[in-house]
């Protein structure tokens, strides 16, 4: 009883992280603030469901693929993020009006410095 | 690491002895054998060196990390909801310590899933971490937070 609570909550949780990450693409207002809630949210949001999944079968094949999953999980979401901020931010998509950017960031990074104007 | 194989080897002959050799077994099996092990460490030479300090460590790192990321989760699904952004972004650089290309590829997948910050990109020597920051209102704040925070665990772990 209190086990199956503790396994919807979870998985409920999960598919309420995953909204959160879905609408905040939506609602955000530059491509890296978003980057933002779909990796944070998204990771909890699907560690929690593969949580509730590996507790609910408990037997050795599904613990093993969920402990995998978690791993490349935390390994390759993070990774995409960074990949898809450091395009943005190397080709010079407009930020959000107050971002404020290290002036540094750039001549450090070899970047050549596009000129863009900032949106509101 | 002599101490981790003996530790293994603690844990399978634990699951074969009392018979149940799945994961639950081998996982009690490793908890035990570090236990017995910690509690016979005047017996090895140089008191078993940092073994138990490493796993002390690895521990909370993997601990603390999880903290963050609810509490990060927790703080996006708030901005999301509510109607204003509260948010004052910033690119930021931020000096990195971590030595090895492990260690900065631990360091970046770890600072883009805790609070308010996003590692965008890292410059050719390993040196320089440029991060996206939630709340930029002290790059410096934030720089120190990242490298007596995340940076310092996962030094201390691997190191």
């Amino acid at each position: 009883m209190i086990l199956e609570i503790f396994l919807s909550a979870c998985v409920l949780l999960g598919g309420f992280f995953a909204f959160i990450a879905g609408l905040g693409i939506l609602r955000l207002p530059d491509v890296l603030i978003r980057m933002h809630a779909t990796t944070k949210a998204g990771t909890l949001a699907s560690g929690l469901i593969i949580l509730a999944v590996a507790i609910g079968f408990a037997d050795a094949s599904t613990v093993a693929r969920s402990v995998a999953i978690m791993l490349f999980l935390l390994l390759t979401a993070p990774v995409a993020a960074h990949m898809i901020g450091r395009a943005a931010f190397r080709s010079g998509v407009p930020l959000w009006k107050p971002t404020k950017i290290d002036p540094e960031a750039r001549i450090k990074l070899g970047v050549r410095d596009v000129d863009t104007p900032p949106r509101d | 690491m002599n101490l981790f194989l003996l530790n293994i080897l603690l844990a399978v002959s634990w699951a074969g002895l009392t018979g149940e050799f799945n994961l639950l077994g081998l996982g009690i099996g490793f908890v035990v054998g570090f236990l017995a092990l910690w509690m016979v460490q005047p017996l090895f030479e140089n008191r078993g060196g940092s073994y138990f300090l490493r796993v002390f460590r690895v521990l909370k790192l993997i601990v603390l990390f999880h903290w963050e990321l609810i509490i990060s989760s927790v703080s996006v699904a708030w901005d999301v909801l509510t109607p204003r952004h509260r948010a004052r972004p910033g690119i930021i650089c931020v000096p990195l310590k971590a030595k090895g290309e492990a260690e900065v590829l631990l360091v970046t997948n770890l600072i883009s899933l805790t609070p308010g910050t996003l590692s965008l990109d890292v410059t050719e020597d390993c040196n320089t971490l440029v991060i996206h920051a939630m709340f930029a209102d002290d790059p410096e704040a934030i720089a120190a937070q990242i490298e007596n925070g995340m940076e310092k665990w996962v030094r201390e772990a691997l190191a």
